[in-house]
């Protein structure tokens, strides 16, 4: 089977490169691309471990061939952090301990980018409901629901200081 | 590689898609939608298609139309897309309503309402829907477009009327104001319903039902109509008592098939329940639009 070329911007960097056709997004990034942040569990989309951001909306990269992304701009959790600098969300999960084993964390990190950039004061019950969609088995999701309602105060009163310079 | 090898096509016009439908006829080709059902049955190798047509690309299948009559959704149009969507909150509201439970909001975004038809997987929500509120799907082959009322689309599980080359191109739902209730069982938040049911109903002024139209989802092969729960209520003012005896009417004739989610007659019982829910839900919202 022939393979195919196909442009991928990964957390802001643009690459090319010939996958196969069956070849999932989740390996294309992991393999080919090397970060092996974005995680593999179910393998059917149900547990939410390998979620990252297409054109700024989530998606199970475990149920995408990569060849469906050609074109499509994908964060995951590697673009994350600027430098030895956490990003908010993972400076929360940290303090408020929101991982144990931290197999679930990257996809429920860019779940977590997700409803923040389209709630950024989401109450502790919208949290609750909008993590169902990635599944933690160890931590559970009291604190993971903390640290995302932290984060959220951190990245407001940033966003309201970033305001203020502005102005 | 988990998915057994196959080659692959993303093209951008609909006669392009349906040419190498019939062209891959013997590699067994199918479409790929948002490949939320297809690719996790790829993964485990239940599927293994030799040739793949992505309709992502293809133009003017993902547009959202409303007009005076109806609602026209792009069989490509994200279920999320749909969801966030004024034109179909206003044309469609138990669509809404219904997508609010298909999978999660990653898994939606990815997932289409075209899609979600075509597979036709029995315990779904959209192909309850789509038979309720008497949707015609549009499907373009090599022998031109024709178009498919959901009576006649829905044949058994995974099974629809669309020949191997035809193409679902968008789902026609027509306008019905009144009120709507989507209400489902499903064994945790975002999985598949173990019974649910879709209720678009209207009343008068008085309260007389002019129109009931109700499907369920769960309990057979294909999504069903409860034909006599709707001739039991139209023409009545429902109270607790009668709607009991229309729900009683349906009920009595089901014989889901009993599973790991639930007894047969549990889901009987289960089915009962959520008809009456949502019949009163519907019949409330009804009675406050008028």
């Amino acid at each position: 089977m022939s393979t195919r070329e196909i442009t991928l911007t990964v957390n802001g960097r643009r690459t090319t490169l010939s996958v196969e056709p069956r070849k999932l997004l989740v390996d294309v990034l992991r393999e080919d691309l090397g970060l092996v942040g974005t995680h593999i569990g179910c393998e059917h989309g149900v547990c939410g471990t390998c979620t990252v951001l297409r054109d700024g909306r989530s998606i199970r990269s475990c149920t995408t061939f990569a060849v469906q992304a050609d074109g499509a701009d994908i964060r995951t959790v590697e673009g994350l952090a600027q430098g030895p600098e956490l990003h908010p969300l993972q400076e929360a999960f940290w303090e408020k301990q929101g991982l144990q084993c931290g197999y679930c964390t990257p996809g429920m990190l860019m779940r977590c980018v997700e409803i923040l950039e389209r709630d950024p004061d989401p109450t502790p019950q919208s949290v609750r409901e909008q993590i169902a969609s990635n599944l933690c088995r160890c931590t559970g999701y009291a604190t993971i629901t903390e640290a995302v309602c932290a984060a959220a105060e951190v990245m407001r009163s940033g966003a309201r200081a970033g305001t203020e310079v502005a102005s | 590689m988990k998915p057994a090898a196959f080659d692959y096509a993303a093209p951008t016009r609909l006669a392009d898609a349906i040419d190498l439908l019939v062209a891959h006829a013997d590699a067994e080709p199918r479409v790929l939608a948002g490949g939320q059902s297809l690719v996790p049955l790829m993964n485990f190798r239940l599927a293994q298609p030799g040739f793949l047509v992505d309709l992502q690309h293809v133009d003017g299948l993902s547009d959202i139309r409303l007009t005076d009559d109806e609602l026209v959704i792009g069989a490509m149009v994200r279920q999320s897309t749909a969801e966030e969507s004024a034109d179909a909150a206003a044309g469609a509201p138990l669509l809404v309503e219904a997508l609010g439970h298909v999978a999660h909001p990653p898994i939606r975004n990815s997932g289409t309402i075209g899609g979600s038809i075509a597979h036709a997987d029995p315990s779904a929500e959209l192909p309850a829907v789509a038979l309720a509120l008497d949707a015609t799907m549009t499907a373009a082959g090599p022998g031109g477009e024709r178009r498919i009322p959901a009576a006649e689309f829905f044949r058994g599980p995974f099974e629809t009327a669309l020949g191997p080359d035809e193409i679902l191109t968008e789902v026609r739902l027509p306008r019905r104001p009144g009120g709507h209730a989507f209400v489902e069982h499903a064994r945790t938040h975002g999985g598949f319903a173990v019974v649910a049911v879709a209720v678009d109903l209207a009343v008068d002024d008085a309260g007389t039902v002019t129109r009931a139209a109700i499907a369920l989802s769960g309990v057979g092969p294909t999504p069903i109509r409860a034909t006599a729960t709707e001739q039991a209520l139209v023409g009545t003012v429902p109270d607790a008592e009668s709607i009991r005896s229309a729900v009683a009417a349906t009920v009595a004739v089901l014989s889901p098939a009993g599973d790991v989610h639930g007894s047969s007659e549990t889901k009987v019982d289960m089915a009962r329940s959520y008809l009456r829910r949502g019949i009163e839900l519907a019949l409330d919202r009804a009675a406050s639009r008028r």
